[in-house]
């Protein structure tokens, strides 16, 4: 026991400093060399100002918008901090419902959404929280129910807004790999651009 | 289930076993020492160590000397790790002067990472700073997977040959798993990481203003690192909250398939390293049959719970074509959750990159139960290999009951002290799953922390101790974690599950070593053939899963008919 603690003390250090130290700093320099806009998170800068991360869902309310899926993340309440209150696209929490599918309050808020989702069938990332809170996508079908009253808000003809929807519409690569998907941020940030010239 | 989905399953799994297979046979030579290419660089910081540590790498440790070893290196480093999360406030790299944590939580978060469980009882952006989780946390990871690893390879050689005193050296085998094999991958999987979007930087957060506005404060971290040796450690402690799920952790397709390449690389290459330190590649063949058994099965059944979307919400007008949605990320959709999910607790790695709190029960329980089994299908890095060995005996052992034979395995005759001592591992699961999630469920203090009701509630009481005993660290994430009681309890079956299991496998180890080898004799059992493979199944599925059936019915099962049935809690 005795002659085995040097060696057990030892190697804590050092495998501490090395893989807890040297190594993460090391490839925290070299990504930064290496990935510069990935490493810092994939930042977009308009005129000079950071308006999101590429990766990172953001909350729409504007009739003007897509929205992103519902989400399910909280901050903590300004009034009392031992509760929370709901904060959708708290990108310094990320969260999710965690309710289960048999959960009454989940049925009661999906009852809730759907009142505003138009027609059925409603795709399901409508009306679903994601996993992190943070789900920076739609589905494709979740965009095209959202065209029309987008168009109408900017006065826009409603080809235009679905131009813009096919443009920023990700297919899986070689047709199987990922889904099929519509980057939020990137499409709003493209439709704001394009009113902007 | 649409055949793209398969065909990207059956992609990532393909992937797996072919670079398993060289890397298994790279283990089995530099767990003897023997130089690979890697030498140049890294051969005077493995002897800069030893020099330092005072150690001889070639002075072999009988079983005792090792398990020794393997716990005071251990218990150190648990020491540390609780004194850095407890000091937090005062340590650097704290740009935003987080406060320490309290001591149960501590505790809690230390046991978790030195168990290689990754319990995730804090929130990780919200409690600790990039400093904590760099040398914390992933400095842990690095050394609870070279713990377990280890102690696999000191159990493979218990039956390379006859007549041996000692299972190798401890001090040595740490390092020449941490130096030429979980760093080199690390390193290179971080830049791949990097480079598909996953951040490594020390600045805490960035501040943006949205489109329409608002204020979003988007945390940021040194992630990438963390994250390759979370996966490849089957470690699973994620940086942020969401963990596997956050889309920094995991930004696309890609990065969910390489890092659920990551998680089975080590597990299922060591079924070839095993192969190779016995000499005899066919035994390490029938190992990766049974596992590849249950990874298939499971994730055909995990897959077809999730694809047909949750009956409740299409009664309400919902599409169910594109599965069940609630806590799972567009960008993975179904196959890749529920194949990510799937992989993370058949190892007992425990990211998640879909909510499992939200799975549909047969889902969930799907998950709940490859950890029940023991974390050997595969399992952990190194821990799954020794916990497949362990059913491996017993499965021998039967089969000896039915002949009237003296059972062997590989040439070792296995007797009464090894099949007492395999017994004793393999029910401290039950012991701890089902009395602390029993206990649990009938105390107050505890009951408090559900966070759904029904059916529902027991599974999330029942996954937390699963999840804890088999060192796994995903969870039914709805239950409050951190509270005196789970803090207390889960610390402790995550202790149990990981060296009150470990001690006696190594004893068993200990005694085989010493055993002469017979040779095969026409009445040998052959142990690399598809009748062993089928008896080593029935084994786990009894020995390791049937003991569950009844709390399973009490929650998935229960909570699967009702809702059916059309009730909700």
């Amino acid at each position: 026991m005795a002659n085995a603690f040097r060696p057990a003390f030892v190697l804590v250090v050092l495998l501490t400093l090395l893989t807890g130290l040297v190594a993460p700093l090391a490839m925290t320099g070299l990504a930064g060399l290496a990935f510069p806009f990935e490493a810092g998170g994939s930042l977009i800068e308009d005129h000079g100002r950071i308006i999101g991360s590429a990766l990172i869902g953001q909350n729409f309310t504007g009739a003007g918008y897509f929205h992103p899926r519902p989400s399910a993340t909280t901050e903590p309440d300004p009034k009392d901090a031992s509760k929370t209150v709901p904060v959708p696209y708290a990108a310094d929490n990320s969260n999710a419902s965690n309710l289960a599918p048999t959960a009454k309050a989940l049925i009661d808020r999906v009852k809730g959404d759907l009142a505003s989702a138009g027609p059925a069938p409603v795709p399901a990332d409508a009306v679903t929280t994601s996993a992190s809170g943070l789900d920076p996508d739609i589905s494709p079908e979740n965009a095209r129910r959202q065209i029309a009253r987008v168009a109408s808000a900017r006065h826009w003809p409603e080809d235009r807004v679905a131009a813009i929807v096919a443009a920023h519409t990700e297919a899986p690569f070689l047709g199987f790999l990922g889904e099929t998907r519509v980057n939020v941020l990137a499409l709003n940030h493209a439709l704001d651009r394009m009113q902007a010239p | 289930m649409t055949i793209s989905g398969w065909a990207e399953i059956c992609l990532v799994l393909a992937l797996i076993v072919l670079a398993a297979w060289p890397v298994g046979l790279y283990i089995a030579r530099i767990a003897d020492g023997e130089r690979s290419f890697l030498h140049p660089v890294l051969g005077p910081i493995e002897r800069g160590f030893y020099a330092l540590a005072g150690v001889d790498p070639a002075r072999g440790m009988a079983w005792r000397g090792y398990a020794v070893a393997l716990i005071l290196l251990n218990t150190l480093h648990f020491l540390m790790l609780y004194a850095m999360l407890r000091l937090q406030f005062y340590l650097p790299l704290n740009p935003d002067h987080l406060a320490g944590m309290s001591p149960r939580l501590a505790f809690n978060t230390a046991m978790s990472f030195v168990t290689n469980t990754n319990w995730q009882a804090y929130g990780g952006e919200t409690t600790l700073s990039p400093g904590s989780q760099m040398w914390g946390l992933t400095s842990h990871m690095f050394v609870s997977a070279a713990t377990g690893i280890a102690a696999a390879l000191a159990i493979s050689r218990a039956f390379a040959a006859g007549g041996m005193k000692t299972l190798g050296n401890f001090w040595a085998d740490m390092t020449r798993i941490v130096l030429y094999l979980l760093l080199p991958i690390a390193v290179v999987g971080a830049i791949v990481l990097v480079a598909l979007g996953v951040p490594q930087t020390l600045a805490t957060h960035a501040d943006a203003t949205t489109l329409e506005g608002m204020k979003q404060t988007i945390s940021l971290g040194p992630v990438a690192f963390m994250e390759v040796i979370k996966e490849l450690g089957t470690n699973g402690g994620g940086y942020f909250n969401a963990n596997s799920a956050h889309p920094f952790e995991n930004p696309n397709a890609w990065s969910t398939m390489f890092e659920a390449w990551l998680v089975f690389l080590i597990p299922i290459a060591l079924t070839f390293t095993f192969g190779r330190i016995v000499k005899d590649a066919r035994q390490g063949y029938a190992l990766l049959a049974v596992i590849g058994i249950f990874v298939i099965a499971a994730i055909a059944i995990a897959y077809a719970a999730e694809a047909g979307g949750n009956p409740l919400l299409t009664a309400l007008g919902v599409d169910p074509a594109q599965g069940n949605m609630e806590g799972k990320e567009l960008r993975f959709g179904i196959p890749l959750s529920v194949l990510f999910n799937v992989i993370t607790t058949a190892s007992s790695c425990g990211a998640v990159n879909a909510m499992l709190d939200s799975y549909m029960p047969l889902g969930g329980m799907t998950s709940m139960f490859l950890i029940q089994l023991g974390e050997i299908v595969p399992g952990g890095v190194g821990s799954g290999l020794y916990g497949l060995l362990v059913f491996a005996l017993i499965a021998v052992f039967v089969a000896g009951l039915m002949v009237g034979r003296t059972p062997e395995y590989l040439g070792k005759k296995i007797q009464a002290k090894e099949v007492k001592l395999a017994m004793l591992a393999v029910l401290i699961l039950p012991l701890a799953i089902l009395g602390f999630a029993a206990l649990s469920l009938v105390v107050p203090a505890a009951t408090a922390s559900l966070g759904n009701a029904g059916p529902h509630g027991l599974s999330e009481m029942l996954y937390a101790f699963t999840s804890a005993t088999g060192n796994n660290g995903s969870a039914f994430a709805g239950l409050t974690a951190d509270t005196p009681w789970l803090d207390t309890t889960i610390g402790i079956a995550m202790l149990l599950g990981r060296f009150a299991f470990l001690i006696p496998v190594l004893a068993i180890a200990g005694s085989l070593a010493e055993k002469v080898k017979v040779p095969a004799s026409s009445g040998t059992f052959p142990t690399h053939g598809p009748l062993f493979v089928g008896l080593l199944c029935g084994v786990i599925v009894i020995m390791g899963g049937l003991q569950f059936m009844p709390a399973l019915s009490l929650g998935p099962l229960a909570e699967h008919f009702t809702l059916l049935a059309g009730k909700t809690f």
